[in-house]
């Protein structure tokens, strides 16, 4: 692309100019639909029939939409519990998050107590342990307390990370101490403080949590895999999951399955796609 | 994170006892603030990891009583095949994805940061695969590449590829790498892109316009002023893709299961079989050290490198 404008620029005419920029155009828009491709592709799966999947050339728009296997899918795997269940624990996961990261998160940016930094750098230094150094005692307490094969496992497991005390203390230190400092005069006390102001202050940093915390709980695959088995306390991902394995070759199905499946972080990710990017190019952490 | 070190406790030692005791129920108040994240931080994740590290000089199944290894678990690594492809494929994984990654996350970012129509749009597609549920993107990802039927092998048949030659993917085990590490760069270097958008973004535009008064080309600036002024984001980004590259595990349990053979066993697709298949918990948790050494490795060089860089 930039080889392109290069050459644009150096011959220096307003119309290679001018090509230079419908060719970046349309670099953009292949790459874009080669990105989106695959959606499209499972999309259209989705709707025809087993036999007519890998038709080749692909018919992207099926002429007769076979509807009825967004019907079949409730019915031959238990996917509205799935669906349930995921969500429960993704509601369960993000509320607990926001609740508890943003009051840690205050008292680290905003009171002074002793071995507050100590604490604050015990945090820090565990965001960049992969979890997948302590899976395996986690597990192994998790089983001691009786909460493996039950949702509290997963909740417990995602709910209280370093990653959102950070997230939200860099927020907080960018509001002024002296915001504290007058309510404090005017008889607030710091839970009031906390509530009243910081909180609404907040909301750009809490939804960018939100949605980082909703994504990563929604399509978390490890964390269920290894805690949940019985079926009936399944997620979404290893239901999909089990379904695949189950009737691999019923691909219109797994298709429609799976456009199920992408529903709920898609609406979530357009309604608050902003706080996303924000929070990405402003911590770039999490991954 | 500038400002830890930048308080000052207020000398308590000296006051009164009935300032004391305010001075008691302010840090009771900022241990309540704390409390609930920090009691369920150290039980689920603090106690874990140093139990981890105990757990690698031990020998336990898990329901037999716990018995000290010694370094038994470290010497084992070396006689242990599957290790030493786990971790060659680990790095192999890395070396592979990284550059490709990074160079598709710059080249987009660039791309996407000229003034076109439909840009917001396009911005939210490159970047929707990250979002995408792995399970439901896996899938069709192994339709698309099947060797037998999926589209990607009929379009290359039809651009005259030899049938006898077209790629197997992820059935091949020559392949199936280079499967894993496309699917990883398809499914991520929206997010880096992000990332990469924002230190565009935040590129002084006089830099440009000095450039163009000393007769610079589009490359010409491209070379001596994007690419330097971007240097601590590639170096953030590079740290970063070099972690999750280590911890790559979900993508490759979807596709290719580790196989075929060992072709795409990595570190810590290892620890799963090890510890929840052959409950080898103390065998595991020492592969796991092995796993933390590198992603601390990774951190302290890039702690080295941005306080030079000052990112």
């Amino acid at each position: 692309m930039t080889v392109l404008a290069a050459a644009g620029a150096r011959v220096g005419t307003r119309r290679r100019v001018k090509i230079g920029h419908v060719l970046v155009v349309v670099t953009a828009i292949v790459i874009g639909l080669v990105m989106l491709a695959p959606f499209a592709w499972m999309l259209s799966a989705s709707l025809k029939l087993n036999k007519d999947v890998f038709t080749f050339p692909i018919q992207w728009i099926p002429t007769q939409p076979r509807w009825q296997n967004y019907v079949d899918i409730w019915t031959k795997i238990p996917l509205a519990l799935f669906i349930w269940n995921t969500a429960k624990i993704t509601i369960a996961v993000t509320v607990l998050q926001l609740l508890t990261s943003s009051l840690a998160a205050y008292a680290f940016a905003k009171l002074r107590f002793p071995f507050r930094d100590t604490l604050f750098l015990g945090y820090i230094a565990t965001i960049a342990m992969p979890w997948q150094v302590y899976m395996v005692p986690q597990f192994l307490l998790m089983r001691e307390l009786g909460l493996h094969n039950t949702q509290w496992s997963l909740i417990v497991l995602q709910a209280f990370t370093a990653f959102g005390v950070f997230l939200m203390r860099q927020f907080y230190q960018s509001i002024p101490d002296e915001l504290c400092e007058a309510a404090r005069i005017d008889g607030m006390n710091e839970y009031q403080i906390w509530w009243r102001i910081m909180l609404p202050l907040s909301k750009p940093a809490l939804s960018t949590l939100t949605i980082f915390t909703f994504v990563t709980t929604w399509n978390d695959f490890l964390g269920p895999l290894i805690y949940l088995t019985k079926t009936e306390l399944k997620t979404i991902q290893i239901g999909l999951r089990m379904f695949i394995s189950q009737y691999s070759a019923e691909y219109g199905l797994i298709m429609a399955a799976s456009v199920v499946a992408l529903i709920p972080v898609l609406v979530v990710f357009l309604a608050l796609q902003r706080f996303f990017v924000e929070g990405i190019a402003s911590t770039g952490l999490k991954g | 994170m500038s400002s830890v070190a930048d308080m000052s406790y207020d000398s308590s030692r000296a006051v009164p006892a009935p300032r004391r005791s305010a001075q008691w129920r302010k840090v009771l108040v900022a241990y309540s603030f704390i409390a609930p994240n920090f009691i369920g931080f150290t039980i689920f994740t603090l106690g874990p990891i140093l139990f981890s590290f105990a757990l690698a000089f031990l020998h336990w199944d898990g329901s037999n009583p716990i018995t000290f290894a010694g370094l038994d678990n470290f010497w084992r690594l070396f006689s242990d095949p599957s290790f030493i492809a786990a971790l060659w494929n680990t790095i192999l994984y890395t070396v592979l994805s990284v550059p490709l990654t990074l160079v598709c996350a710059l080249a987009l970012a660039i791309l996407l940061n000229q003034k076109i129509p439909g840009r917001n749009f396009l911005r939210t597609a490159m970047f929707f695969p990250y979002v995408a549920s792995l399970v439901a993107v896996a899938v069709v990802w192994n339709m698309l590449f099947n060797p037998e039927m999926g589209p990607v092998n009929m379009v290359l048949y039809t651009l005259g590829v030899d049938p006898r030659h077209l790629p197997r993917w992820a059935a091949d085990k020559n392949w199936a790498m280079i499967t894993v590490v496309l699917f990883g760069a398809w499914k991520s270097m929206g997010y880096y892109m992000v990332i990469y958008l924002a230190g565009l973004q935040s590129i002084n535009r006089d830099l440009y316009e000095a450039a163009s008064i000393d007769g610079a080309g589009a490359w010409q600036k491209f070379r001596f002023v994007t690419v330097p002024q971007l240097a601590p984001t590639t170096l953030f980004i590079t740290v970063m893709l070099t972690i999750q590259s280590f911890k790559v595990f979900d993508q490759i349990y979807l596709l290719t299961q580790g196989g075929p053979g060992t072709s795409t066993l990595v570190l810590v697709y290892h620890i799963y079989n090890q510890a929840f298949l052959s409950w080898d918990l103390g065998y595991s948790s020492m592969v796991a050290l092995v796993l933390f050494l590198i992603v601390l490795a990774v951190t302290l060089i890039q702690f080295r490198f941005t306080r030079r860089a000052a990112l």
